[in-house]
């Protein structure tokens, strides 16, 4: 699982208000190198919840220097952007669970693919 | 084969010479932005594309139509210290290589400053006649005549490059490889877009829009699918190896960079944040023939994993998911998390015998776009659906499906699978049973 859609996701276990973001535990995580777009990167930036990110990030010790607001003119910034990509797309947990922060409910993540199932009832 | 002349927005006008299959599917292709040479190549019904700069029914017409098109547009690619070829097609007719030649002399009227150059050009110029579609009646002259600039030929290479059965992993309904790039195609999937899928099964559809340059995901309710575990799809082959998943199927056509995730999930249940939007959703949800429809609910059905699995529990319960439910929900949902003037394209599967237009459904947030037939069999079919958001939802939309029967007429269509396999034992099977694409 990627940042990216770390970022997207939300809990929906049944009566949860507040279920963003879903709290990353990862026992293993992967860094991958892939190629670099800066047009994709500038056109994510502003979908992102910047914060979720940035926690996300630091959950997988990745936060490494990236500011935790958003600097302004950031499409003109390539090292920046890099980061970004680092962060969304290079940085993936491949083993570890996603857990609700207001029920506690897991969702497991294995080899890279997280299960949203909820059972019955939930 | 068919010439068809069509104007676009920059005044300029464009010859497409049409390729024959999917007929269906030609006509909202034509609607692509053709301005921009990278977008036209993409377009895979087409052979190829030309500049119009002059058309006639007769050699004075063309003439004529060749002296009134703007100097200022043909120069760029008239200049002396360029290279240049001109050559003529004739649909409908052999011509001798003499009457090619003279042909082509009689356009010496056009200020051509450059060298012939007949192995590789800089710019390529046509003349293209057209003697009809009557084999056993050619004219001794062309009904009509065009000439114009080559700018590029559709991609039909891409669809012998991609074919389902070269790929790793494919599963029993994974798109003919045709298909699933018309689909991107009417979506206008384009690079650096962010597409979703929510019914991604084998991910055929995600591999034809990374060749598009966007970005893809997709979930599933279905874990054995996601992981590649379980029965194997093609003959001769015991389980789907480690490497058959969709990440490996995006890796051997060199689009792994675009990989973002797949997840297992009940499209039902939506997991996305609200504010998460997608520039495209390409999908082609469950018609409850191959693949059953479920979702995860309250009924008392459980479906045991199978015997080779051993992990966390996946998909425990399982009730019918009713086919006008997946519509609405998933044009719901293109309401919420499509970016304004994104596009929803599904297929939509239908029993001939009542079907009607109005039996599309509809979302008060999205315009129909197209709506093109593929024949399955006799009596059932299926619909290719393009839709654009138009409109951000406000609250009452949510529940318009509700309140108006304009928007679930497709209710008529619940168990689809009961209508398709009644419809085979009446006619004690002998209807064909023309299945979609490459399926095993």
């Amino acid at each position: 699982m990627k940042l990216l859609t770390h970022n997207m996701l939300t809990s929906h276990v049944q009566g949860v208000i507040k279920g963003y973001p879903l709290i990353i535990k990862a026992t293993e995580v992967k860094v991958n190198e892939l190629e670099f777009s800066a047009p994709f990167v500038s056109r994510m930036i502003p979908k992102l919840e910047w914060s979720a990110l940035i926690q996300a990030a630091e959950w997988l010790g990745q936060s490494q220097d990236l500011p935790s607001t958003l600097i302004p003119d950031y499409e003109k910034d390539e090292e920046f952007l890099r980061k970004v990509h680092r962060i969304l797309l290079e940085v993936e947990v491949v083993e570890g669970c996603l857990q609700c922060p207001e029920s506690g409910r897991e969702f497991p993540i294995s080899k890279g693919v997280p299960n949203m199932l909820l059972i019955e009832d939930e | 084969r068919k010439l068809k002349s069509a104007a676009c927005r920059a005044c300029r006008q464009y010859l497409l010479h049409l390729a024959h299959d999917n007929v269906d599917f030609r006509l909202p292709v034509q609607t692509v932005n053709f301005q921009f040479t990278q977008t036209f190549v993409l377009i895979l019904t087409s052979r190829s594309a030309f500049e119009l700069w002059g058309h006639g029914t007769t050699t004075d017409e063309l003439r004529m139509s060749l002296l009134e098109y703007p100097a200022e547009n043909m120069a760029p690619y008239l200049q002396q210290n360029s290279t240049y070829k001109i050559n003529v097609y004739t649909f409908n007719k052999t011509l001798v290589f003499k009457d090619s030649i003279e042909k082509i002399d009689a356009l010496d009227f056009l200020p051509f400053k450059g060298t012939v150059n007949l192995k590789a050009p800089e710019h390529i110029f046509c003349l293209l006649e057209d003697y009809g579609s009557d084999p056993y009646e050619i004219p001794e002259e062309p009904f009509h005549m065009y000439f114009g600039r080559w700018i590029a030929d559709g991609q039909r290479e891409l669809i012998r490059s991609y074919s389902v059965k070269k790929r790793h992993f494919i599963g029993n309904t994974s798109m003919d490889a045709g298909l699933s790039f018309i689909m991107a195609n009417h979506a206008k999937v384009k690079a650096d877009d962010l597409v979703y899928d929510p019914f991604v099964g084998t991910g055929s559809l995600l591999v034809a829009c990374s060749r598009f340059g966007a970005y893809v995901c997709g979930t599933d309710i279905d874990y054995n699918t996601i992981h590649g575990v379980g029965k194997a799809s093609r003959k001769n082959q015991k389980w789907r190896g480690p490497d058959e998943n969709i990440r490996a199927n995006l890796r051997q056509y060199g689009t792994e960079s675009l990989y973002v995730d797949v997840m297992v999930s009940d499209a039902s249940k939506t997991v996305w944040r609200k504010t998460a939007q997608f520039d495209a959703i390409v999908t082609d949800p469950p018609y409850g023939i191959r693949e059953s429809t479920r979702r995860t609910g309250s009924h008392k059905d459980i479906i045991k994993p199978p015997e080779d699995f051993s992990g966390e529990s996946h998909i425990p319960v399982s009730m019918a998911y009713h086919l006008s439910d997946i519509f609405a929900d998933l044009l719901n949902f293109a309401a919420h998390h499509l970016v304004l003037g994104g596009r929803l394209i599904y297929w939509l599967p239908i029993y001939r015998p009542e079907y009607c237009e109005e039996m599309v459904p509809l979302h008060p947030c999205l315009t129909l776009i197209s709506n093109c037939e593929q024949t399955l069999s006799s009596h059932t079919s299926r619909r290719l659906i393009t839709m654009e958001k138009t409109k951000e939802p406000e609250e009452s939309d949510g529940l318009a499906h509700l309140a108006d029967p304009r928007f679930t007429p497709y209710h008529g269509h619940n168990s689809f699978r009961e209508k398709y396999f009644c419809g085979l034992t009446k006619k004690n099977g002998k209807d064909s049973k023309a299945t979609p694409g490459n399926k095993d």
